[in-house]
């Protein structure tokens, strides 16, 4: 099959089986690749009410059919389970190399299940593949095992690996790889460590197919030289995604204490030029990628490297924790990297600690004795690592900030920052209609990149919510294609490079010859299939799972956005519109009629049975 | 006329490698491109290209006379090499490469394709016959 590495492995871990088979043509042509194989399989083959930690539970790595092939930043590959974090559907994508490589030894997709009596991992060299053990590398750090299976296996091998954070089950460890690409989000590490899997390595060398090799290179080449002609190229390799840490404290969405934003602080201290000038070391990219958006940075202080800061950590652990200085929030991000755990989930988690602890909610004899203040960075040291080792109130943390709120209770759900149980991304959203309702209708909870609508909020005016659940429907049409394809939002997203390019490039490679319509339909079918999945697994699933926490309501206490809020009212017309366009009923639920239109008659049949229909 | 390299400005994309691949090979291949990047991570956090500079050494090596010189360009004559491998573990450069499917030594032959498209201005033409092509 063009474009297809044309095998799925299966890797049985409680009976140490691993079986390949032929990816079957019609699933791919349903369902492309990546998040679109994901949901068909989650909702198809996993059993309803499965435990997310037990061996029952499934981990899947999908790759898409531009996975691996020349075309710009065609670099993803994507997790997919049962989070348990937030009990729903996840998916959670990371760039690098791994993608390409799985594509060079020949697989699309590789399903973990059941769970290792001992630590082991995955070895892949084109049509080998072995369980393998992994009893050196176990307790060892991510960056630090990725370090030394490159010593023992060879430079050439990709590696996939979780850190200590993942072995003990912290419910927002991540996966890590090419020493700072992460599945970062709901989990994905934490499923890792249930199944006694620390790492999986991977080296390919074949050719992938391609329908029609000239049109690709010919499409590829000019989308390449589109963007590297784009004004804003120059500086988006330069400052990657910190350049949004301007546009966020200008614009007033940095989540400041907490999403709290009571002050006006300048953080002069973590601006992309400054970090760029005192710890900048290199600009890495992933697979063919022309925008090289991360900073590779080395820290004096701390004597430590790191792919990172990114925007969203220098906004979580710099804004909403408060620590002021670049190299504090980059030894952070480094405590997380090697641990292997979520850098949203865990500050957003600390932040929400430390206004407990202001608040009196919590206290010393909580906190094993750490001031938990805002600002205070060997707090925020000593609380990561007991997170990760599941230490003392560390333990409670790993639990994320939903869990933890619904056991303190004293009103503190209020400014639990989380939607569906997933920590907030580092919008403060109280002027940005938009990007809440995005965080809202998100399919995995309260992650940016589901649909990224700031701009559009910005031009269209803070203050109304005209026009934005429509918005939001069609980002999360095109968004999730990408993830399907297997390529990165960031060409179509920062250079605006026209989807209609993505559908040219799909057709060279795949010879499916589809529209951006017939595209556009899957990508609905696959939405609606996950929003389906948390109905299945979520017993009272339905709008109070789309609602977000009280703060929003609140209205902005100081800086550029001071006074705005967002009503209950304006909160719930948004969802009412968006619910009619997704052809849900006035609870969230999948209309019998959207999902016969969407050729999913049998997810009907089974939500009528559990009469949610 | 000479390839230029400057590392520094290299972010590890391998962009060249695919478009080299899809160029000689007309596949969608890097592990089949005579040019790649050795990633030293995590410290010191750099890149370093490989790739031929038309030094000639392995034309002076080559026990079967494969290796020729046209227009500076040193290339390997497929019909007399027996893919013996002297060339690839004595290049000075570690410029030189295999693959399993491919019956000779992978080499640079200076058609500039990567060039063009390197986003980070990592490759380019140089007219200065005195500078070194590979640092």
């Amino acid at each position: 099959m063009n474009g297809y590495g044309g095998k799925i492995i299966r890797i049985n871990l409680s009976e140490g089986k691993v079986e390949k088979s032929d990816l079957d043509q019609k699933f791919a042509k349903e369902y492309i690749g990546g998040r679109g194989f994901i949901a068909k399989i989650l909702y198809d083959k996993l059993p309803s009410g499965v435990d997310p930690l037990g061996p029952e539970n499934k981990l899947i790595m999908a790759t898409g059919p531009l996975s691996g092939v020349f075309w710009p930043s065609a670099a993803k590959v994507v997790f997919g389970t049962k989070s348990p974090l937030t009990g729903g559907y996840a998916d959670s994508n990371m760039g690098g190399f791994l993608m390409a490589e799985m594509k060079y030894a020949g697989y699309d997709m590789i399903i973990f299940e059941g769970k290792a009596e001992n630590p082991c991992y995955i070895f892949i060299d084109n049509d080998l593949v072995e369980i393998r053990d992994a009893s050196k590398y176990w307790g060892k750090g991510a960056l630090d095992v990725e370090k030394e299976m490159k010593e023992d296996l060879g430079e050439e091998f990709q590696i996939a690996t979780i850190g200590p954070a993942g072995e003990n089950l912290v419910k927002y460890a991540n996966i890590s790889h090419d020493f700072g690409r992460q599945a970062g989000r709901c989990g994905m590490g934490a499923v890792f460590g249930s199944k006694k899997l620390k790492a999986i390595a991977v080296r390919g060398t074949k050719s992938i197919k391609i329908n029609n090799i000239e049109e690709l290179v010919n499409i590829s080449k000019s989308a390449l030289r589109y963007i590297m002609n784009h004004d804003y190229f120059k500086r988006f390799k330069i400052y990657g995604t910190t350049d949004s840490t301007n546009l966020s404290l200008e614009t007033g969405f940095f989540p400041t204490k907490n999403f709290r934003l009571d002050q006006d602080e300048k953080f002069k201290g973590l601006r992309p030029e400054f970090m760029r000038e005192k710890i900048w070391v290199s600009d890495k990219a992933c697979f063919a990628c022309p925008l090289s958006c991360a900073n590779y940075t080395y820290s004096k202080k701390y004597n430590v490297f790191v792919d990172g800061p990114e925007y969203e950590t220098i906004a979580m652990f710099g804004g909403s924790c408060f620590l002021k200085d670049i190299e504090d929030v980059q030894y952070a991000n480094y405590l997380c990297d090697n641990y292997g755990m979520d850098i949203i989930s865990t500050a957003g988690t600390i932040a929400f600690a430390m206004e407990c602890y202001e608040k009196g909610i919590i206290n010393k004899k909580d906190t094993d004795g750490i001031e938990l203040k805002f600002g205070n960075f060997d707090a925020v040291v000593k609380i990561i690592k007991k997170i990760a080792y599941k230490e003392g109130i560390g333990e409670f943390l790993s639990e994320g900030c939903r869990n933890m709120s619904e056991k303190i209770g004293k009103g503190s759900g209020k400014f639990a920052m989380h939607i569906k149980g997933l920590e907030s991304s580092a919008h403060e959203c109280r002027g940005l209609p938009a990007m809440l309702l995005s965080y809202m209708t998100s399919d995995i909870g309260a992650q940016h990149t589901r649909s990224w609508t700031i701009m559009h909020d910005l031009k269209l005016g803070r203050n109304s919510i005209e026009g934005r659940a429509e918005l939001v429907k069609e980002l999360q049409t095109v968004r999730p294609l990408m993830e399907m394809f297997g390529v990165c939002r960031f060409p179509w997203l920062e250079m605006k490079l026209d989807f209609e390019n993505y559908v040219k490039a799909f057709n060279s490679v795949t010879g499916f010859n589809y529209s951006k319509d017939k595209l556009f339909k899957i990508s609905e079918r696959v939405w609606t299939l996950t929003r389906a999945f948390w109905v299945r697994e979520v017993k009272d699933f339905g709008r109070n799972y789309d609602l977000p926490p009280e703060r929003v309501y609140e209205p902005v206490p100081a800086g550029v956005t001071k006074g705005m809020h967002l009503t209950k009212d304006k909160v719930n017309q948004c969802l009412d519109e968006y619910y009619e366009l997704r052809g849900w009923n006035s609870n969230g639920i999948p209309t019998e009629a959207k999902l016969k239109e969407l050729s999913l008659k049998y997810v009907a049949e089974d939500l009528k049975k559990l009469g949610k229909i | 006329m000479k390839l230029e390299v400057d590392s520094a400005k290299c972010t590890g994309c391998s962009i060249c490698q695919l478009i080299c691949a899809l160029h000689h090979f007309k596949e969608n291949n890097p592990k089949k491109a005579a040019i790649r990047i050795a990633k030293k991570f995590p410290a010191p956090g750099l890149f370093e290209i490989r790739v031929c500079n038309q030094c000639g050494y392995c034309e002076d090596i080559c026990p079967q006379e494969a290796i020729y010189e046209e227009d500076e360009v040193y290339k390997i004559n497929r019909e007399k090499c027996t893919n013996c491998g002297i060339c690839v573990d004595e290049c000075p450069n570690n410029a030189l490469f295999t693959h399993r499917e491919v019956d000779v030594p992978i080499k640079c032959d200076l058609c500039g394709e990567c060039i063009e498209y390197c986003p980070s201005g990592a490759l380019s033409w140089s007219k200065d016959e005195k500078k070194e092509a590979v640092k």
